[in-house]
């Protein structure tokens, strides 16, 4: 259920270990979360534990993704734009400098490539950035992917080897027997399933409620300004130092933190918000101002740039900011894959790759039992009210 | 006192500040433009002002009464330069409204936010344009560009100049194209005879009321047989030719379903073409403040102009394709209700009458689905980010996407500087044509939550500066 990103690499995991694939989803392919954000896939922003070690993994597979989707898509196919351009964080405060050089230390603990660059280093790297820097550290693994090509990409390959892909239909309840989830209800009939993958992304609780559980994933406002097409003049994916923080907090207030980028057509992308406040679409001038406010900070050139659009999505947001993956315990049948908050792009092939070895029932892994659902810091949150 | 903000300075929202005024509500009208008057008074700037102005348009001096009440009326402030970038929605009162007062593409323009207690939109509509191999060769215009420089520049695109498309627009380009001195080649309308007559003819007593337009109608024909201009109906400019600019055109004959007839291309010469196949609302305003709009796109409103959000009203093109006379109707109205009054009977009946032309104008000059069938696959759908129609086409099939969202994204059509103002609808029509059953988010085109292109520098600073301000 749910043909995002996360679907359409679970579909594909299935489909290619032998199994009978059906991707449904309420609206079109790609038409949510996936459309909605800027196609992250990065190490920077992650703390030493759990979702590092996915986000590890998932950059190992992306890393050989594109050859292996040339060979199971046709000639022609959109490419994914995968370009590997690295980050750069860069504090403009004392407080974030310590903060940032103290992380990243972490992070090299953990394995992560994180070169702490001087000024003149950093200005190499981004000859327009500020000259007022505290600190800045590069990360050459992050990686960016255009994410709707990437998804349409994936499952596409996965009905190359079989899948069927239904959209427009919705999943109205459960077909139940013994007390086993044995398939779904759609508005068109029913769809028997030996197995039920709930990839619905921040709509999964709301479909969760109609297969009669609880899950605590709720939707996380977020909000990009794209400029017009102009010269290249940022070269990788550039945050400030702030972002770190952004990410790990469970404020529901408005926070604004830079993330600045150009996409290979020629845009700059100047993201993110966070706000959690329902699944409200609205587009706000305070935000558009915000964020345009912080971009400058880093790139000050970017004043004379104008903005054509903004776009909004939502982020599966999860209480203790980590995604569920696995086996529901309380309803046999039914499997989570959904809750990666805005890093959904990049963890997708590596959380398909969780799902699937548990589905099939391989060998355990020891990453998986971080993801349960029943895991301790999720447990509080599974009684009580899912939105 | 009602507070009654009126976006656009067209005839539409003209007519409804004036009648905001006459029930008493303060007033701020916002235009874009140097001058109000909209496309359809579009004249020479003040400093270049032309004494024959009057020959160029019709109602003239009622344009003129009017632009002069509203200017003297100390209980109207109209703002010209005004760009409004971003409709804001709220929960519980009508949305505010940002706006950047100054040169069209300065930087350092005014921020202001505007908070009305009603909010009248009457932002009028686009050209719309069907795409033919060669159109993007120079020498080929929007009807309404040419237009727009002979009206607002006296200025010619071409020497011997081809009008083609659909619909009575057609008709006052030539008459400016003669003015200025082009020679007309001749009047392609892509309607046949029977989709003319289905529009036109049934009920004729219909038009009786509406005979101001049938004079109007009369006065172009005559001069079409003045200057001895064939005008020829159920064909179409299926290509341009040229190396550097048109040179030449292929025009075919059209099926009831406007599907080009093989074998019936012939070439004619023209150093110039103006092509327009109708109107689409400017909706952008008022999907960002939450408006409902129909299946053609323009937005809803029940008897009294009221949109489907409390306190916004819209009157003119944006409500559907209905030329001036209904614009003026509908913007009295709207003005009216927006501040708390009753529309005035009149009103009430000439918007009956000219609704009913403008349902005949759908019908004998709509646009039909054949049309796709001239499109090759090499022809630039998105002009702003070069995308063909078979880089679409081919999207659709490959992805199997019903998504209009991610085929815009995995092609980028639509994404460009023109946000899809050009080719949304175009780009929509022909990703329906090859992926049944559908798309299953049409419409997605027309969303722009910025309305306007704003630089970052100013975006930035308004938050600092601009203060919310009661209108007036």
């Amino acid at each position: 259920m749910g043909a995002g990103i996360v679907g359409a690499a679970t579909a594909r995991a299935l489909v290619r270990a032998g199994c009978d694939v059906t991707v449904v989803d309420r609206g079109s392919t790609a038409g949510g979360t996936s459309a909605g954000g800027e196609g992250n896939l990065l190490v920077s922003d992650k703390e030493p534990g759990p979702e590092l070690r996915l986000a590890q993994r998932s950059l190992a597979v992306w890393a050989r993704i594109e050859a292996e989707l040339r060979d199971e898509l046709p000639a022609g196919f959109p490419g994914l734009e995968l370009e590997r351009k690295g980050g750069l964080v860069v504090a403009t405060t004392e407080a974030g400098a310590e903060a940032l050089l103290a992380f990243a230390d972490a992070q090299r603990d953990a394995g992560v490539l994180a070169e702490t660059v001087d000024d003149t280093r950093a200005h190499e790297l981004e000859p327009d950035l500020t000259p007022h820097s505290t600190a800045t550290v590069f990360y050459p693994e992050d990686l960016q992917v255009q994410p709707v090509a990437a998804t349409e990409a994936l499952l596409a390959a996965a009905r190359r080897h079989g899948a069927r892909v239904r959209q427009g239909v919705e999943v109205t309840g459960p077909v139940l027997s013994a007390g086993r989830l044995v398939g779904v209800r759609v508005d068109s009939g029913t769809l028997p399933a030996d197995a039920v993958v709930l990839a619905a992304g921040p709509w999964s609780g709301l479909v969760a409620e109609r297969l009669g559980v609880l899950l605590p994933v709720r939707p996380r406002r977020g909000t990009v300004l794209v400029t017009s097409r102009m010269p290249v003049r940022v070269r990788h994916k550039v945050y400030d130092a702030d972002y770190v923080g952004a990410v790990g907090s469970g404020s529901a207030d408005l926070q604004v933190s830079s993330v600045v980028e150009s996409t290979a057509a020629g845009t700059v992308l100047i993201g993110s918000s966070r706000e959690r406040r329902g699944f409200d679409e609205r587009i706000e001038a305070r935000v558009l101002a915000a964020l345009a406010a912080k971009a400058l900070l880093l790139f000050p050139f970017l004043a004379a740039a104008q903005a054509m659009r903004a776009y909004g999505g939502f982020r599966p947001f999860v209480p203790d900011h980590l995604p569920v993956i696995g086996a529901d315990p309380r309803l046999p049948g039914l499997w989570h894959a959904t809750g990666h908050e805005g890093a959904g792009i990049g963890l997708s092939l590596a959380t398909a790759e969780l799902l699937r070895d548990q589905l099939l029932g391989g060998t355990a892994d020891p990453l998986a039992a971080e993801f349960r659902l029943d895991r301790p810091t999720l447990l509080p949150h599974l009684e009580g009210a899912a939105r | 006192m009602t507070e009654v903000l009126v976006v656009g300075g067209g005839p539409a929202g003209m007519a409804a500040a004036l009648a905001a005024r006459r029930h008493g509500a303060r007033v701020v009208l916002l235009e874009a433009g140097d001058d109000i008057g909209g496309q359809y008074w579009r004249h020479l700037p003040g400093g270049r002002a032309d004494p024959g102005e009057r020959l160029w348009h019709h109602g003239w001096d009622r344009f003129l009464a009017m632009r002069d009440e509203l200017l003297g009326d100390d209980g109207c402030e109209v703002v010209t330069g005004a760009h409004v970038w971003s409709v804001e929605r709220r929960d519980g009162a009508p949305p505010l409204v940002h706006v950047f007062v100054g040169e069209p593409d300065g930087q350092g323009r005014e921020p202001r936010t505007l908070d009305p207690a009603a909010l009248v939109l009457a932002t009028g509509a686009y050209e719309r344009t069907l795409p033919f191999p060669g159109w993007d060769l120079p020498g080929v215009f929007t009807a309404g560009a040419a237009q727009a420089l002979a009206k607002g520049e006296r200025v010619a695109v071409g020497r011997r100049v081809l009008v083609a498309g659909a619909g009575p627009f057609l008709l006052p380009v030539v008459a400016g194209l003669l003015r200025i001195g082009a020679e007309v080649a001749g009047v392609i309308e892509a309607a046949g005879p029977a989709q003319l007559a289905g529009g036109w003819a049934p009920r004729p007593w219909q038009l009786i009321a509406a005979r101001r337009k049938a004079g109007e109608l009369a006065g172009y024909a005559r001069q079409l047989a003045a200057h001895r201009i064939p005008y020829r109906t159920g064909a179409a400019v299926v290509a341009a030719h040229g190396t550097d600019r048109v040179e030449a055109v292929t025009v075919a004959r059209l099926t009831r379903d406007w599907t080009p007839v093989p074998g019936t291309g012939r070439r004619i010469e023209a150093d110039a073409v103006c092509v327009s196949h109708g109107f689409v609302p400017r909706t952008e305003l008022a999907l960002a403040a939450g408006c409902a709009v129909g299946v053609d796109g323009a937005v809803t409103v029940d008897e009294r102009q009221r949109t489907s959000v409390p306190g916004v009203l819209t009157a003119g093109e944006l409500t559907g394709i209905g030329g001036v006379d209904l614009a003026l109707a509908e913007g009295e109205i709207a003005g009216s209700v927006a501040s708390g009054g009753v529309p005035a009977p009149g009103a009430v009946r000439e918007r009956a009458v000219f609704r009913k032309f403008a349902a005949r104008l759908a019908a004998a000059h709509g646009i039909r689905p054949g049309w796709r069938a001239w499109v090759d696959d090499d022809t630039v759908v998105c002009r702003c980010e070069d995308v063909t129609a078979g880089a679409l086409r081919r999207a659709a099939e490959l992805t199997g996407s019903r998504g209009l969202r991610s085929l815009k994204l995995t092609t980028r059509a639509g994404l460009g500087l023109c946000q899809g103002r050009t080719c949304g609808r175009t780009v929509e029509s022909m990703l329906t044509g090859s992926n049944e059953p559908g798309l299953l988010d049409p419409g997605r085109t027309a969303h722009r939550p910025i309305a306007i292109p704003v630089r970052l520098g100013e975006l930035a600073a308004s938050t600092r500066t601009s203060n919310r301000e009661d209108v007036p």
